[in-house]
């Protein structure tokens, strides 16, 4: 019998599902190994039976973790898809500014209406069991944790900085190149295609364990910046983990 | 007879959370409407405070599916409100990145979204097994779809080069090339999608309602062009909030919009409506084949439009293919920030509709204000009275044929969800 996979969503932008969809482009026997039981974006069948969940997006109001925690309930295994469910992400800019002016300014005297809190990544509300990092997700690297993880083995997801990918490609620097980058302080995996199509590494798969903040600092101090704008570069998907880190300080 | 209480808990097939609610009771209609149960987004607000170069990309991120959309209408808006004209080799690479994520869309939605209720099946899965030809199809086109996103903006989801005022990273002629290539080869899958759509069982429905599109004289508009609408009006993109008139309601998240009528249709039928006469001459050929006619006011029919402009963008990505190989495709650097802000407005028709991002930037480049429109928001009025006219018309059938015809209706509008609560009335101060 396949295994079953089931793919959920919270608050996303569905773009990492949508790349798992693109994955079938290039891996359609995909569905030979698994059985897609729900996936709301791209099917009507709706099975509660999983061993795998997928889950894409950020908890961003109290009235969600609910259908998360019977999602884990359920799943032997789940695991977050993309930098909303692993990180917090983009959702999280909005948790460093005071939410009462937050939900004003987007829905006036109506803000009473509609329910949030500050965003946070799925580990914040149940165990998460494997992640697939990024914005959105690379495809082949999900192939190969979905891979890993029907021979049971623990998903490829490196651990060394993104620099080290970027420099195996050849690439000029972001910083020579006048750019600013959060390359050497970022997860690698995605073959560092921010720096190979012109922009710098904006963080989106997350710090990597025990980065080394010294030789960031002398990249910074070497090209005349700061801690603080490699900090608002690194706002865009770790305000989250920023002020989780200012708050043990 | 004439009791019926459907409730469509998180529509499938759909991007983002909505749900269905219909009752009758003797007959008579008592409720019937989409609910919007996403998860407010905030992204107006989150832009506050931040550079204005950061604006397009964390702007992408509100759709998966549409983000090359998104920023484009992101980087107009930055870009009128700092005064920054794009170059032509700009205007090229940014239409043809466009017509990708056209194609990935409408392809999805018509084949992977739509075609399994016309086939009675639940998902685009059970296919492989009826009609592997038609879903090797698709899946061949949104590659070629996500290739040609990819070698212009490194990805479809979410684009990496493209900037304000100009690129970071420019496609080799021979890329360029080997593109044209496919995209000549992908005309025969466009015969065979006109064909497929052919046999669809389309539903007959028709209920007048105003369309609202861009429109340009040189072409079939996408990017930029005058907002212009099948009830005589005409605005400039800046003046969009006469058309959009955004207000609140309590069953959904996002804000609903409506111009003269009590609501207004925009997305791929809409364009075909203002702006049939501009489609390329294959695109007309399709449209007639399908037997579809301006001004068409059956909304299942907004799927059959998608696939004219598929053949329609098809044949216009080789041609601007051809005017950038004429041309050749030289590095141009990005402009400096001109030292002064101001606010200006972004418009260009996305998959779904028109979208409008409205930005003010500050004299620092900081965002002070931002305010995105989004077409499910512009649609989600005019979605809630087709339901109310259709429903009293087919109240004798079976519950589960209603509650099938009100789904394929709201997918119909190939909704995207996750991108339309997010919207705001600004008060820029």
């Amino acid at each position: 019998m396949k295994p079953k996979v089931a793919f959920f969503d919270f608050t996303s932008c569905e773009g990492c599902q949508l790349t798992v969809v693109d994955s079938l482009q290039t891996h359609v026997d995909l569905l030979d190994v698994v059985e897609i039981v729900q996936f709301r974006e791209a099917m009507t069948e709706k099975g509660e039976d999983y061993l795998v969940a997928f889950v894409e997006g950020s908890i961003s109001r109290e009235s969600d973790e609910a259908r998360l925690k019977e999602i884990r309930e359920r799943a032997a295994v789940l695991v977050a898809l993309g930098a909303c469910a692993h990180l917090g992400g983009v959702n999280a800019i909005r948790n460093a500014m005071p939410l009462e002016d937050v939900r004003r300014y987007v829905y006036g005297d109506k803000a009473d209406w509609y329910e949030t809190y500050p965003a946070r990544p799925l580990s914040a509300v149940v165990k998460v069991d494997a992640f697939i990092p990024g914005c959105p997700i690379d495809r082949e690297e999900f192939i190969e944790v979905v891979k890993a993880l029907l021979a049971g083995r623990k998903p490829p997801i490196p651990d060394f900085p993104m620099c080290v990918e970027c420099k195996r490609k050849e690439n000029v620097c972001m910083y020579d190149r006048g750019g600013q980058c959060l390359g050497p302080v970022t997860r690698a995996g995605c073959g560092a295609i921010c720096p190979t199509y012109g922009d710098g590494c904006e963080g989106c798969r997350g710090l990597i364990p025990d980065p080394n903040s010294e030789a960031m600092s002398d990249v910074l101090v070497k090209n005349g910046l700061t801690v603080d704008d490699m900090l608002a570069r690194w706002s865009m998907f770790g305000t989250y983990q920023q002020m989780e880190l200012a708050a043990k300080k | 007879m004439g009791n019926v209480n459907i409730e469509v808990h998180h529509v499938t097939r759909v991007e983002g959370h909505g749900n269905i609610v219909v009752n009758a009771k003797n007959g008579v209609l008592e409720e019937c409407r989409l609910d919007i149960v996403e998860t407010p987004r905030f992204f107006e607000a989150m832009l506050r405070g931040r550079p204005y170069t950061q604006s397009s990309h964390i702007t992408s991120r509100i759709c998966g599916i549409c983000a090359v959309g998104h920023a484009t209408a992101s980087l107009r808006a930055t870009e009128n409100a700092l005064g920054i004209e794009p170059s032509a080799q700009t205007v090229l690479l940014r239409k043809l990145n466009f017509h990708g994520e056209m194609l990935d869309s409408h392809v999805l939605h018509v084949y992977m979204l739509v075609a399994p209720d016309m086939l009675g099946v639940g998902s685009v899965i059970p296919l492989v097994q009826i009609a592997p030809e038609a879903v090797l199809r698709a899946l061949r086109l949104k590659k070629l779809a996500g290739d040609l996103c990819a070698v212009i903006a490194g990805r479809h989801t979410h684009p990496i080069a493209m900037a304000v005022g100009g690129f970071t990273h420019f496609p080799t002629i021979a890329e360029l090339k080997a593109l044209r290539g496919r995209l000549v080869d992908a005309r025969a899958d466009m015969d065979e999608t006109v064909k497929l759509a052919k046999t669809l069982p389309w539903p007959q429905f028709n209920r007048e309602t105003e369309y609202v599109a861009l429109r340009k004289e040189d072409e079939y508009a996408f990017i930029d062009g005058t907002i212009t609408t099948t009830d005589g009006g005409k605005y400039a993109i800046n003046d969009y909030r006469q058309v959009t008139n955004e207000r609140m309601v309590t069953h959904a998240t996002a804000k609903h919009c409506a111009h003269k009528r009590e609501s207004y249709m925009v997305g791929a039928l809409a364009r075909f409506n203002v702006n049939h006469d501009k489609l390329h001459p294959r695109a007309k050929a399709a449209a007639e084949e399908l037997g579809l006619k301006p001004i068409c006011t059956n909304p299942y029919l907004n799927t059959a439009a998608q696939v004219v402009e598929l053949v329609h963008c098809v044949e216009d990505a080789i041609n601007i293919i051809d005017e950038l190989v004429g041309r050749g495709v030289k590095p141009e650097p990005l402009p400096a920030f001109p030292g002064k802000g101001g606010e200006g407005a972004g418009s260009c028709e996305v998959p779904r509709g028109i979208l409008f991002h409205n930005y003010q930037i500050g004299d620092d480049g900081n965002v002070i204000g931002a305010n995105c429109i989004i077409p499910t928001g512009q649609n989600l009025a005019n979605i809630d009275a087709d339901m109310r006219a259709l429903v009293p018309q087919i109240l004798d059938r079976p519950q589960d044929e209603i509650r099938q015809m009100m789904e394929m209706l709201v997918r119909a509008y190939d909704p995207c969800i996750s991108c339309s609560v997010h919207f705001l009335d600004v008060r820029f101060v």
